[in-house]
This record gives structure tokens, sequence and C-alpha cells, in this order.
């Protein structure tokens, strides 16, 4: 059956956004498995808040574009109850600020059932996230932490196009249950639209991306915050500070050795993350860094974050809110003096 | 039996034949025979963790599971226990060793120790274990459901529910998701008046939970769950309501749990003479006389299939006192499909820090 145009833009060697490039991968995983389908609220007739599944109902019919009652914790169960019985589902939280309901599924059914020997769970959970975009304290956050300390979910969070599409391919094809992070800033960016590899491709989860390679001073970052990490490098460049930038791409898996190796080149480490300061996933990078790279290390291993509070909505209260480029070049400039 | 006349119960569910009837008494016999020697171990210590018994209620498991296509390959109807509803599990497949072996949380057991009591599934016998956090379980098996409809499937999927899980916003997410895709799900509310020490009416103001069914639009029925014919014959009306496409029932049984909520539990709570009450309208003693008195059964013939009752629960007693309690390493694997577990160094694991 052919493709709808707005599913075809890689087919016919045309760039795309993220967001494009995430709903190709929906398209082109349900054209390629009958068991892969989709529940969340608005995703049929309307296409979901973010247009993500325009056109998916018309394709796939209303077995395989579930419309859901708004339920998060409801679905997230029906997910499971789903991936029991073989089916691979992926569910869209309308905003991933709303798993928070579907915590209680989440962390105490989905991600013990293989552990249990109740079986695997082959699901997605996938939605945007993420500030800069005035959405408020309900639809701004980035709760991936919440679930980065419960033993059996992956957490994934792409930062480009590409990786967005192999990762989300890589994601509904993994085994186990996986949270998929999408930068709701970072949907419709145009600096980020790219053609992407013709045909099928996978982006392994677990495994980082090395952005930008330098001598002087490594950030370890992901999401959004990989792009404000570059605009603060290309500064820095002209200052005589070499930044490497390492994408984490996953959470979890996370890929200590990617860590370590620029760790031990650059001797110095910065963690940014647009998530809020305590409890961060900086405080476990620095952990594993002083367990395992601790001699390596020149200076303190420093982190740009978040403030520890609710997302605010007034546009001086949210900037004032999110790691800004100043912030990262002040503790680049900082290290590099050290 | 009971209130129903013979006319009524031929039109429902067809004659009950003799193989039925006596299969039905076996698996009440069955149920509560293995939670008498489950007792004697938890007496004995050997049950390691809580001990949640039926007694007075057994008639719900098996006359509801009674309805269900029981097949062994995975094509069966499915069900999800509430932790009072061993006998379904058992007559899904379960083996009494199994369970026992999961209560002293032996190694060999359905979780190699990793879980307790009536937690375990097996998706080709058509269960699926409960977790402790009630309500999740009605849009688990609402998933289930949701699954045989995708696929066109003539199945049926059956979740059990307390009294006290019916307050939990799991149960009416699943319920009402249910309801709203007509999915073949029946949810079966065991009301025995208490959850742990809570009465029924500190749980819910509406008189009866069948007033719910209305709410959200679906099929409603309530019986008397001490009567394992009249459970047996509204269940099946309930799920052949739902592989017919008629989507949910709630089918509320009326019983009591005539015990603690678990075993350490003495029921201080319980008002004078309550319990005796109900020791008059027992299940299986109701059953065992509609047996002989309209059934038409011999004593013996039923002392037969006590003493089959007793003899296959002494041999899985046997088996499962037998078997080994797990490695302590044997709980660290298979988080994730395709990653070892992780040791500390300090108990001899790779990341020795002299070694970084």
């Amino acid at each position: 059956m052919e493709r709808p145009d707005h599913v075809r833009q890689t087919e016919l060697g045309q760039p795309v956004t993220m967001l494009e490039a995430i709903r190709e991968a929906l398209w082109e995983e349900m054209e390629r498995d009958a068991g892969v389908f989709l529940m969340g609220e608005d995703i049929g007739a309307y296409g979901g808040a973010f247009k993500v599944t325009d056109g998916f109902l018309q394709r796939f019919g209303e077995m395989r574009v579930v419309d859901m009652p708004i339920s998060e914790a409801g679905f997230t169960g029906a997910a499971a109850g789903a991936a029991h019985m073989g089916l691979r589902p992926v569910v869209e939280m309308q905003f991933m600020d709303f798993v928070s309901c579907a915590y209680e599924p989440l962390t105490n059914y989905i991600a013990t059932s293989r552990w249990r020997n109740a079986g695997p769970q082959p699901l997605v959970i996938r939605g945007p996230v993420g500030g800069g975009v005035r959405g408020g304290p309900f639809h701004s956050q980035n709760p991936e932490m919440a679930f980065f300390h419960t033993p059996g979910l992956k957490i994934v969070y792409p930062s480009t196009a590409q990786d967005a599409k192999g990762l989300l391919k890589a994601a509904i094809r993994d085994d186990d249950p996986v949270l998929f992070f999408e930068h709701k800033k970072l949907y419709r960016a145009p600096f980020l639209r790219e053609v992407l590899p013709p045909g099928d491709y996978t982006v392994p989860l677990g495994q980082a991306r090395l952005v930008r390679e330098g001598v002087d001073v490594s950030i370890v970052t992901y999401g959004n915050m990989v792009h404000e990490s570059t605009r603060a490098a290309e500064q820095l460049a002209e200052e005589d500070v070499s930044v490497e930038i390492l994408d984490l791409r996953s959470l979890m898996p996370l890929d200590e050795e990617a860590i370590l190796n620029s760790v031990r080149k650059t001797n110095r480490l910065l963690v940014v993350h647009e998530d809020t300061r305590t409890g961060g996933i900086a405080g476990e990078i620095a952990m594993r860094v002083s367990e395992k790279a601790f001699e390596w290390l020149d200076a303190p291993m420093l982190r740009v974050t978040a403030l520890d509070t609710p997302v605010p909505y007034s546009p001086p209260l949210e900037d004032f809110f999110l790691p800004q480029v100043e912030d990262i070049l002040t503790a680049c400039r900082y290290l590099k003096a050290y | 039996m009971a209130d129903q006349s013979e006319s009524e119960w031929a039109r429902e569910v067809g004659p009950p034949a003799p193989d039925s009837l006596l299969d039905l008494y076996y698996w009440l016999q069955l149920t509560r025979e293995v939670e008498r020697v489950l007792a004697n171990l938890y007496r004995q210590n050997k049950v390691i963790g809580g001990l949640y018994r039926s007694l007075g209620q057994e008639a719900g498991a098996v006359g509801t599971a009674y309805a269900l296509r029981r097949r062994a390959d995975g094509t069966g109807d499915v069900l999800s226990p509430a932790i009072r509803d061993l006998g379904a599990m058992l007559m899904m497949g379960a083996a009494p060793a199994d369970i026992m072996k999961q209560y002293m949380a032996r190694g060999d057991g359905p979780t190699g120790g990793r879980e307790t009591n009536v937690h375990f599934s097996d998706y080709g016998k058509g269960y699926v274990g409960l977790i402790s956090h009630l309500g999740v379980m009605v849009g688990v098996m609402a998933g289930v459901a949701l699954s045989f409809k995708v696929r066109g499937e003539d199945r049926v999927a059956l979740v059990y529910s307390g009294d006290g899980m019916t307050s939990t916003g799991g149960f009416h997410e699943g319920l009402n998701l249910a309801a709203v895709q007509r999915l073949p799900l029946v949810v079966v509310v065991e009301n025995n008046g208490y959850a742990y020490s809570t009465p029924t009416s500190k749980q819910t103001a509406a008189a009866a939970f069948t007033d719910k069914a209305d709410g959200y639009g679906i099929r409603g029925e309530r019986v008397d769950g001490n009567d394992v014919l009249e459970v047996w014959a509204a269940s099946r009306r309930a799920v052949e309501h739902a592989r017919a496409g008629g989507g949910p029932t709630l089918l509320e049984l009326v019983t009591y749990r005539r015990l603690g909520h678990a075993e350490h539990d003495s029921q201080p709570y319980v008002p004078a003479g309550e319990v005796s009450e109900w020791e008059a309208r027992d299940p299986v003693d109701r059953y065992e006389r509609w047996l002989l008195e309209t059934g038409g059964m011999e004593a013996g013939e039923l002392e037969r299939v006590r003493e089959r009752v007793r003899e296959e629960v002494a041999e899985a007693r046997s088996v499962a006192e037998s078997s080994p309690m797990p490695e302590p390493r044997s709980g660290v694997d298979g988080v994730y499909a395709h990653e070892r577990g992780w040791i500390p160094w300090t108990r001899g694991g790779l990341e020795d820090p002299d070694e970084a």
C-alpha cells in the first residue's frame, strides 16, 4: 500500500523534522510488524496533540490506533496486558508530565514483570517532554529520573531527527519496556531538519554519540541540552577552549564506557541536563566517574541544570529556571582555568 | 440450587452433567485442602511470608473459573486472581506443589523464590499473577481482552477484585476503558465483607457494587457467592455475553471472609457471632448437601473425591517440602532481556577499584 506524502519524505530524499522522523519510525514499524499498535489520547481522528499520528487511523484502522479515555494508569496497565499476549504496544502520553499518573503500573507492574518470571514487556511509552515553550509546570517537565531509579525500565531521549527515528525503531523492537522522551521544542525545530538514511535502520539503545571532539572539557548531556552545549562550545572555541560533547541518547542503559573514555581524555567533566538539579543524572554520572576514573580528573566534576523548582510559566521566570548557554560557558571557563 | 427453579436452571446453562457436578466438588475440596496444608506449613514456620486463605468463599473462585475455557496451550480464556482466588489458579492448571513452593520461597518454584503466594503467571495455562498494588490488574486484564479484540480471537479475560480493590483508581480506569472499548472482560467483585479490617460500608456508599455497573454502561449481576452452582451459572452468562461481543459484566459475589486478612490477623474487629452465622452457610457444606439431596450423588462418591484430594495434596506437600531454597545470586539476573545483573565488588563482583 502506498504511503501518504507526509510519511514519504525520507523515501523521496527530502529532509524531515524530528517529529516527522518519529512519525516515519512509527509508520514503518506498524507496516513491518502487525503486532505493533498505538494507544493514547486523541491519537485517532485528531492525530495526536502534536499530530505525530496524523493519518494513522485511516491507514491502520481503529484496531491498531486505539483512542483511550483519559486514564494514563488504566491504559498503561492495558498496554502491559496486551504485551503479555505478544503484542507490542506503543503508548502515547499526550505530555510526558502525565506519565506520573502511570507511575504505579510502570514501576511496580511493568518494570518487575520479566524479573518476576511474569514475562517480557515489549512496550514503549513515548511522548513530548521539556521546557522552553512556556507550557507551565504541567506541560514542561523532564520526568526521566523518576524512572531511572527503577530497575527494569529503559530510558531513551534523542536529540536529533536521525537518532529519534533509529532509536524509536530500536525501542519498539526491544524486548524490555522503554520510556521514550521527545523534546517538544525540537519537534519542529528547523535547524534539526535533515535527510535521513534511506531504508530501514536502527540506533542501538545504550550507545552514546560523540557530537563534537575536544581536549579541554567533556560535556556529557542529552536532549535539547546537546544543542545548547553545542552553541556554548562554538563560542568557547573562539576563546581557545576545546569542548568535547557526548550525547547520551539513552540514560538506561547508560554508556558508562563512553563517559569514562571522554573523561580520561579531557580530565574535566561537566554534566548538563535540563532536568532539575537534585537527584538528576549528573549525580549518578559523577559517582561512576569517581569510582572508575578518579585519578584522571584534574578538576572537580560540575553540573549545569535547571533549578530545584517546578517549571514556571512566565518567560522571565522560565528562562531563569532553565539552564542557559551562559551557564555552560561560565562552567567550562571555570573548568579550563582550574 | 437454592432459589433457582429447575426449569430456569436448565434454560440458562443446560442441565448440569454428573461429571461437572463432581468436578466442581473436586475443585472446592482441593482448594480447601491445599489451604489447610498451607496453614499447617505456616504454623511450622515453613511459609516465609503471610498466608491468605479463602475459607468460606471458595465457591467464588471455583464457580467463576469453571465457566471459562480452560486450555493449556495458550488459546483459552485468561484470568487474573485476587489474593483469595487460589481455587481459580488451581483450576487453570497451577500445580498445588508450585503454590506451596511459592509460599515457602523455594528456588524451583514458579518465580524461583522472587515472589510470594499466588503472584505467578502462566500464559499457556491462562493465568496472570497479580501484584500487591490493587487495581492495576483490572487495566492489565483489559489489555489482555484488548489483545483478543485486536486479533479477532474468540477469548475472554476475567479479573477478580475484592470489595476493597473497587475503591482504587486503577479499578475505575481499567473498567471504564474496557466498557468504552466493549472488551470481552468479566470483572468479578468478591464482596466478602472486609478489606483487611475495613468493612464494606467504609469502602463504598453504594448499596451494592452492581449499582456501579449502570454508571459504566455495562451489565451487572449480583449473586449468592456461597452457592457454587449459582456462581457458575452467573459466570457463564457473563462469559458468554463477553464472548458474543457484549462487553464487560460486573459480577458481584456476596460472600464472607471467615478468617482474618492473613493468618496473623485474629479479626478483633469482627462483631461477635458474625463468623458463626456464615459458618452455617459454608459453600462446601451447602454444595455437599445439595449433591446428596438433589444432585443424586452417593456419599461414597463424595468420599472418593475427598480421598483423591487428600492424596494429591499430600504428594504435593512432600514434593514442595523437599525442594531447595534459591541460590542467593539467582535473584540478580533477568531484570533486562540481555544484560547480566550487577554484583558489587565487595561481594566478588567485577568492579574492584584497584582494577579501575
